[in-house]
């Protein structure tokens, strides 16, 4: 490769991009011109991006008033964000671990469904409901899949355990006796580096026969 | 002599106990340092170098500290100086969200003049290469090991094998980047929490940093998402973010993008070795020959074991670490075992096959460890090894099945420099505390674990605070496998101390020589008049206003070093896809005494699992011509998923009554067996890991060709 005289600039990610597409305008400007590099001209597209506006979210069955900019992520609320009275909502059981939508360590439920919260923009949670990890025990009551996770020790570092604990309660929600097969498929979405994945598997089949 | 008893005396050590930060866990209470929000608290991100080789002419901050919502804009490097690989640091930001801080990441404008770099072991090793670094040659002098005559030896031998044998990059992936947040309390008094492998390390770095007395600095590290040895400093990012909270007044959070986790925070070296090696007619190893080298990134340095575990009289091993243009290795999960036992246990299949023995036989022959010869026994047994191809590749059917073995030797004995305190309180509450972490082994609950055996407590009775500094209770960086070992035999001295204060306080109450008191569960009695007992919380009662704190010492005779391991493999490949399916793991691992055998048989399987990744799936692809990883994410750069994972049997073969560490070693075996397995399956070696559907599908063409 010769030499030469280069500006760097950082590169667009495909959810960024996928972010400026949800502001509706920018969509079509916005990707070649970042690639290439940061020339002034990135600053009135992100000008354009970071218009905000105060949505209502239910979290956990409990109602917040959020001010969010187009770009924000559900994740990012939950984690970072404040009520508009000045609260940290402070749910910071869900993960940001791959930021592209590939480990799980987001997984929130949304209408009971597993959802990665980083792929999904906050005004686009409006109106459903939302579950975390946080909000899956009865008061002191344990959900029986965070109890049959500690039962079988489905768990080390404890990094990826609150997406995997999501996902489990999402997949038997749908599916109540899941064979393991059933197991593997419907937890393909989310990683474990520890290794944790057999005690896992253990947890859900108990998990399902308690339920 | 201290012990730890009979297995037959004890009420928990040894038994399956559920741990202890698990309710944490598992309900999203647990707070990493990902999820420390201090008030006002900004957010840090590092621009980073997306060349491999360059100087930079000019860095152009002023747009960045324009943008609103942005606290401080610094440089992370001088003009003129060199960047040497993709993801080092130029210039960081702190800003009010993590979103203009990354907009002001974008703003800052860099320029470069690009060098020519080499990112790859063979470009840095060619003639005329590019100079990686200030250093007379890319390639370091070479490390040389000789024993015996290889002459004679090589004389001796009936049969022969040369083969080359690659294991690539592999990144650690720890799921929690690394990364701190950083607050200083005034001027003279800084505290971090720090997602890091090693608490007291950390602090003592920031204070020689920082210029700060150590009791100055408080590193807090609760709970860890992951390290396997690639978190043991600070790093640049812990400074720049103690420098941005300085600057700004503020706490400070700065984690790693999972893109710069892979850049630049470690990564297992590559192997590749030229072996040639011998045995004779009745299956001894007799001669080994091997030249290799690896790279380790920008440092080079790139350690692999060979001859590994089998005795072999008359060798030479010759290795030379290779620098390039790639962010720096740091120790991985046994460093340099399971590259060095993939070759090694490759070559013993090679050579087996060539004398026609069975590859079991043949390692029984030259394995001198006794309690490794017990685990080829047992874990053949639990395989079926019998039902394995007599003659590897045959049958006709699409889908074949084979089944292989390796083997792993790792130390794990421990060693000096924790301190820990165990006290009870009048109210009958116990309390342990030292500065070890817990980094997801669960020593937290081990230590637990050991004190409530001692007491006669159940192990949810004892407060356990370790994870930070400020109580001034140092301990050792959780590496090496040697962070129960070290830690436990001070937990157990300072608890039986501490009964023994109590039992002294008792004796009169009960009537009865202190030698003759003993715990039950949850009461103290005297051993020659049983009818005289009291609750704990009774004994407890006695001591008024006071407390009992006592200190332990690391006492040599709990512990033991060597973890002897085997692992079996049987695998099933498709010949027509190539695709392979690992079907079953049987792994045999030495834990010496198993304090908490739920965590163990967890770490057991962890380790399989992170050998199987480097079997199968994982890979840092580097791109010659930009100098770039091609995979710096996790869609790309794969790691075991749920789909992947076979039946594991992890046995926990407790060979004695002494502490032995077993995060690393359950790893070390994994590539080696998986790899046999193919080979008997299919009939075809794949010499280079990842063994890839692709390389199982050229090796086919090339054996029916």
């Amino acid at each position: 490769m010769p030499d030469k005289e280069k500006k760097q600039g950082t590169n667009i990610s495909r959810r960024n991009f996928l972010k400026g597409v949800g502001t509706g305008t920018v969509a079509a400007t916005v990707a070649p011109s970042v690639l290439i590099s940061n020339e002034k001209t990135a600053d009135a597209q992100m000008g354009d991006a970071v218009a905000s506006a105060t949505i209502q979210l239910n979290i956990n069955e409990k109602s917040y008033q959020v001010e969010v900019e187009a770009r924000t992520t559900l994740l990012t609320v939950l984690r970072d964000g404040m009520d508009t009275g000045g609260n940290n909502i402070d749910l910071t059981g869900a993960k940001l671990i791959c930021d592209r939508g590939e480990c799980g360590g987001c997984t929130v439920m949304v209408d009971g469904k597993s959802v990665y919260a980083c792929m999904m923009l906050a005004i686009d949670a409006q109106g459903k409901q939302i579950t975390t990890v946080e909000g899956l025990a009865d008061g002191d009551d344990l959900h029986p899949v965070q109890e049959a996770f500690i039962q079988h020790d489905a768990l080390m570092c404890g990094f990826c355990t609150p997406g995997f604990v999501v996902s489990s309660a999402a997949l038997l929600n749908e599916n109540a006796k899941p064979t393991l097969e059933e197991i593997k498929v419907g937890l393909s979405g989310n990683t474990c580096r520890c290794g944790t994945y057999p005690f896992i598997f253990d947890a859900v089949k108990t998990a399902s026969q308690k339920m | 002599m201290a012990s730890w008893g009979e297995a037959s005396e004890s009420r928990l050590i040894g038994k399956r106990v559920t741990r202890l930060s698990g309710k944490d866990k598992v309900t999203g209470k647990a707070k990493y340092t990902f999820d420390i929000n201090e008030p006002g608290m900004l957010y840090g991100r590092i621009l980073r170098s997306e060349v491999a080789h360059a100087t930079v002419m000019g860095v152009d901050m002023s747009d960045a500290e324009a943008l609103p919502g942005v606290k401080a804009v610094i440089p992370l490097i001088e003009v003129g100086k060199k960047l040497r690989y993709q993801g080092q640091e130029i210039a960081a930001v702190a800003a009010e969200t993590d979103d203009i801080a990354k907009d002001a990441i974008r703003l800052i404008r860099v320029d470069l003049e690009e060098l020519p770099h080499a990112v790859t072991e063979e470009d840095a090793m060619a003639d005329g290469a590019p100079e990686i670094r200030d250093w007379p040659s890319n390639q370091s002098e070479p490390n040389i090991r000789e024993d015996g005559d290889l002459e004679a030896g090589f004389a001796e031998a009936a049969v022969e094998v040369e083969a080359t044998y690659h294991t690539p990059v592999q990144t650690h992936v720890c799921l929690e980047t690394h990364g701190h947040v950083a607050k200083w309390e005034d001027e003279q008094n800084l505290t971090v929490w720090a997602s890091t492998q090693g608490v007291f390390g950390v602090r003592n770095d920031f204070a020689q940093r920082f210029e700060l007395p150590a009791n100055q600095v408080r590193v807090i590290t609760e709970h860890m998402g992951g390290g396997f040895g690639s978190k043991f400093g600070p790093g640049v990012e812990g400074h720049t973010a103690a420098e941005l909270s300085r600057i700004t007044g503020k706490a400070v959070k700065l984690m790693l993008t999972r893109k710069a986790e892979h850049l630049v925070a470690g990564n297992r070296p590559s192997m590749t070795q030229h072996v040639r090696a011998g045995a004779t007619r009745d299956g001894r190893l007799i001669a080994y020959d091997m030249k290799g080298y690896g790279t380790g990134g920008i440092s080079s340095g790139a350690g692999f074991t060979g001859p590994y575990v089998y005795h072999v009289p008359n060798s030479r091993a010759e290795r030379v670490n290779v620098a390039t243009n790639a962010g720096n290795q740091r120790a991985m999960r046994a460093p340099g075992h399971p590259q060095g036992a993939f070759g090694m246990d490759s070559l013993m299949d090679e050579l087996a096959e060539k004398l026609g023995m069975n590859p079991l036989e043949f390692r029984r022959i030259n394995d001198p460890n006794e309690v490794r010869q017990a685990q080829y026994t047992l874990g053949a047994q639990e395989i079926g090894w019998h039902r394995r191809n007599r003659v590897p590749g045959s049958g006709t059917d699409v889908k074949k099945r084979g089944m292989g073995l390796g083997s792993g030797q790792w130390g794990g004995g421990g060693g000096r420099g924790t301190e820990a305190r165990v006290t009870i309180n009048a109210d009958g509450t116990v309390e342990a505390v030292t500065g070890t972490q817990d980094i997801g082994t669960g020593v937290r609950t081990v230590i637990a674990i050991i004190v409530a055996e001692e007491f006669g407590l159940a192990p949810t009775d004892i407060r356990v605070t370790v994870g930070d500094s400020a109580p001034g209770l140092p301990s050792g960086g959780s590496g090496g496998s040697q962070t129960t070992p070290s830690v436990a035999p001070v937990i157990k001295t300072a608890a039986a101390a501490a009964k023994q204060k109590l039992f002294e306080r008792i004796a009169p109450l009960l009537e009865a020589p202190i030698e003759d008191l003993r715990v039950g569960t949850g009461t103290i009695y005297v051993v020659s008049d049983r009818t005289k007992t009291i609750t704990w919380k009774q004994a407890a009662g006695q001591l008024g206003m006071e407390s009992i704190s006592e200190g332990g010492t690391w006492d040599e005779d709990l512990r033991q070093g060597g973890a002897a391991g085997a692992q079996f493999a049987e695998v099933e490949i498709d010949t027509q896809t190539g695709a392979i399916r690992v079907i079953k793991i049987v792994a045999v691992q030495d834990c010496g005494l198993a304090i908490n055998r739920l965590t163990t048989e967890s770490q057991i399987n962890g380790g399989v699992i992170m050998g199987l990744g480097q079997a199968l799936l994982e890979e840092r692809f580097m791109d010659a011509v930009t100098g770039r990883m091609l995979n710096a994410n996790l869609e790309d750069y794969k790691v075991p998923g749920t789909l992947e994972i076979p039946e594991i049997k992890s046995i926990v073969f407790d060979t004695h009554r002494k502490v032995t560490g077993v995060g690393e070693p359950p790893c070390i075996p994994t590539p080696g067996a998986i790899a046999n397995a193919v080979y008997n399956a299919i009939g075809v070696r794949i010499r280079s890991l990842p063994i890839t559907p692709d390389k199982i599908l050229d090796a086919l063409a090339e054996k029916k060709a």
